[in-house]
């Protein structure tokens, strides 16, 4: 009734929408850094809920389904195989107990694919989450990414009795329409907010911000990414208060290399924050990968949250368009 | 510091409200740190947490400012910057119950010095006392926590006696062991785990400060009362022995 682990893969660990509700004890949110390919994930394998999918980075494992499963896979496209043949992405597929989920058959394309079972997987909730924190070892499972040999029970299997190819047949001839907002973005620019200090860099520094490139560098990971690029400099450097910082907070320790925070950040940062990236252009981020270049340009915060809220909408409208999955998928 | 020891009514606290990004707001209070204007974050964010305003996950407390994380609710596209900004000034020009609600006062226990406190003679000769004189003023007056942050249940504490305004390590160490108690800028943190730190290490405590398993699962809360209090280290094995 389980997953095993046949190769683990780069990282791979299992991450929901975050641990919400704790950060004034210090804990981090964590959870999926494309929060959208997460969720567009489990909507497309007909769950209704938040449960984790395996977050998968760069180099995917290879998993063994060892009892009939309904999966989906959502964000990068890393080259995924199902018994060697290429599978689609955003499509609900079934797999029959014995079946090897593999990746790497084709070159890579943006950083995090996002794997979501029926049901879910077995996972303890930690403070209300089933993300894993890996820094502090704790959530997902075992507070880890997985190992080789590692066995994932999953939630709710598909009965024995079902016939899945009858079911295979039903989920390819569903029509899912898939709104533009949800689906793998590309941009040519990030766009953010001013930081809340973003007045005291200097107009060197917010022009060569908005107008330079940047790149990724390789110290970059679930916790942040590093940017190099021209430095970056307040007007009057001074010393900061520790303040609460949030997924896409910009912040500038004093060597003047931007940090941006990501999901795994810490509750409170002490370094001056020059932007904020918007929430709509977080996954784009999330999928760029060490040594990639990056632009930023500003939007309005009215803007920003009007796209904001309209991705939500379409989450709510695809969730409605999806009840027939839910339905095959739900035993009578 | 502030002088007066009473707790500020809301007539005298101002605050200013920004967003940072699109989906939280910065309530900022004062702009050096100070245990009124902490008292006021605290009574602040706990007056926004008990609101249960719609589409807030996250109300965290620091020094001088309070965030309030939210998100849109996939249907009306609210709460939007403007209408939750408009709804945290009203809340806290109703007041802010400052002093209000009782606080938890908490023991921590702290073997201090030895392998546990290296840094207590260095501390010590910054602050011109004897080490001695070191532990009393860290263990006489409560202290308050400020908030938390940095790591899971890592705990900014103080505000301290001025002799104890001595500035950070010059080079952090790569590796502080759990449960150190540390000092710098009249302030305490301890490690509730083995982590990176830069901080002055006088002591430790033998308490565990997080376990996720536990309910809540940081010891200490932002605006707990603490009081340290020195024990011995065959104290600190035998409480060490006695954690979960």
């Amino acid at each position: 009734m389980s997953l095993t682990v046949i190769k683990p893969g780069m990282l791979s660990s299992f991450q929901d929408a975050g641990r919400h509700g704790y950060q004034h004890q210090g804990i981090p949110a964590a959870g999926a850094m494309d929060e959208r390919a997460h969720r567009l994930a489990n909507a497309l394998a007909g769950n209704a809920g938040d449960p984790a999918t395996l977050e998968i980075t760069l180099t995917g494992p290879t998993l063994r389904f060892d009892a009939p499963a309904c999966f989906a896979l959502a964000g990068a496209d890393l080259g995924a195989t199902l018994n060697g043949q290429d599978i689609a992405p955003h499509r609900p597929l079934v797999a029959c107990a014995g079946d090897t989920l593999a990746f790497g058959a084709r070159p890579a394309n943006g950083v995090r694919a996002y794997l979501a079972v029926h049901g879910g997987f077995a996972l303890p909730a930690v403070m209300g989450s089933e993300s894993t924190y890996l820094r502090s070892g704790f959530g997902g499972f075992q507070g880890r990414a997985l190992a080789k040999g590692d066995h994932i029970a999953l939630r709710t299997p598909l009965a024995a009795h079902r016939d899945l190819k009858a079911l295979r047949d039903a989920l390819w001839n569903l029509r899912i329409y898939l709104p533009g907002t949800l689906g793998n973005p590309r941009r040519t620019a990030i766009r953010f907010l001013p930081g809340l200090h973003w007045h005291e860099f200097s107009e060197a520094t917010r022009d060569a911000f908005t107008r330079s490139e940047f790149r990724v560098s390789p110290q970059s990971d679930r916790m942040g990414y590093r940017l190099t690029g021209p430095a970056l400099a307040l007007d009057q450097p001074r010393q900061m208060l520790s303040e609460a910082a949030c997924f896409g907070t910009v912040q500038v320790p004093s060597g003047g290399e931007a940090i941006i925070l990501m999901a795994d950040r810490q509750t409170t940062g002490g370094y001056p924050k020059i932007a904020q990236i918007a929430t709509v252009d977080l996954p784009a981020l999330a999928q760029t990968a060490p040594g990639d270049t990056l632009r930023f340009a500003l939007i309005s915060l009215d803007d920003a949250q009007r796209l904001d809220a309209e991705r939500e909408r379409a989450f709510t409208q695809l969730h409605d368009a999806l009840a027939p999955l839910r339905a095959l998928l739900t035993p009578a | 510091m502030n002088a007066s020891s009473e707790p500020p009514s809301p007539a005298e606290i101002s605050w200013r409200i920004q967003p940072q990004g699109d989906r939280c707001l910065i309530i900022t209070f004062g702009d050096r740190i100070d245990a009124s204007v902490g008292r006021t974050c605290l009574a602040a964010a706990r007056k926004l947490r008990d609101a249960q305003l719609a589409g807030v996950t996250d109300v965290v407390p620091s020094f001088v400012a309070v965030a309030v994380h939210y998100r849109p609710d996939g249907v009306g596209g609210g709460p939007t910057c403007s209408a939750l900004t408009a709804r945290v000034n009203a809340l806290l020009a109703d007041g802010i119950p400052v002093g209000a609600s009782a606080e938890r006062d908490i023991d921590i226990p702290v073997c201090y010095g030895g392998e546990h406190g290296p840094d207590l003679d260095d501390v010590a000769r910054a602050a011109g006392v004897t080490p001695d004189d070191v532990i009393a003023l860290h263990s006489g007056p409560r202290s308050m926590v400020f908030m938390l942050g940095f790591a899971p249940g890592h705990p900014y504490l103080g505000l301290h006696d001025e002799k104890l305004n001595i500035p950070r390590r010059p080079s952090p160490r790569t590796v502080v062991p759990i449960g150190s108690v540390a000092v710098a800028n009249r302030q305490t943190v301890i490690y509730p785990n083995r982590l990176p730190g830069g901080w002055n290490i006088i002591g430790a405590t033998p308490l565990t400060l997080f376990d996720p398993a536990r309910e809540p699962a940081s010891l200490l809360q932002p605006g707990d009362s603490v009081r340290f209090v020195p024990i011995s280290a065959d104290e600190f094995n035998r409480i060490r022995k006695a954690q979960p």
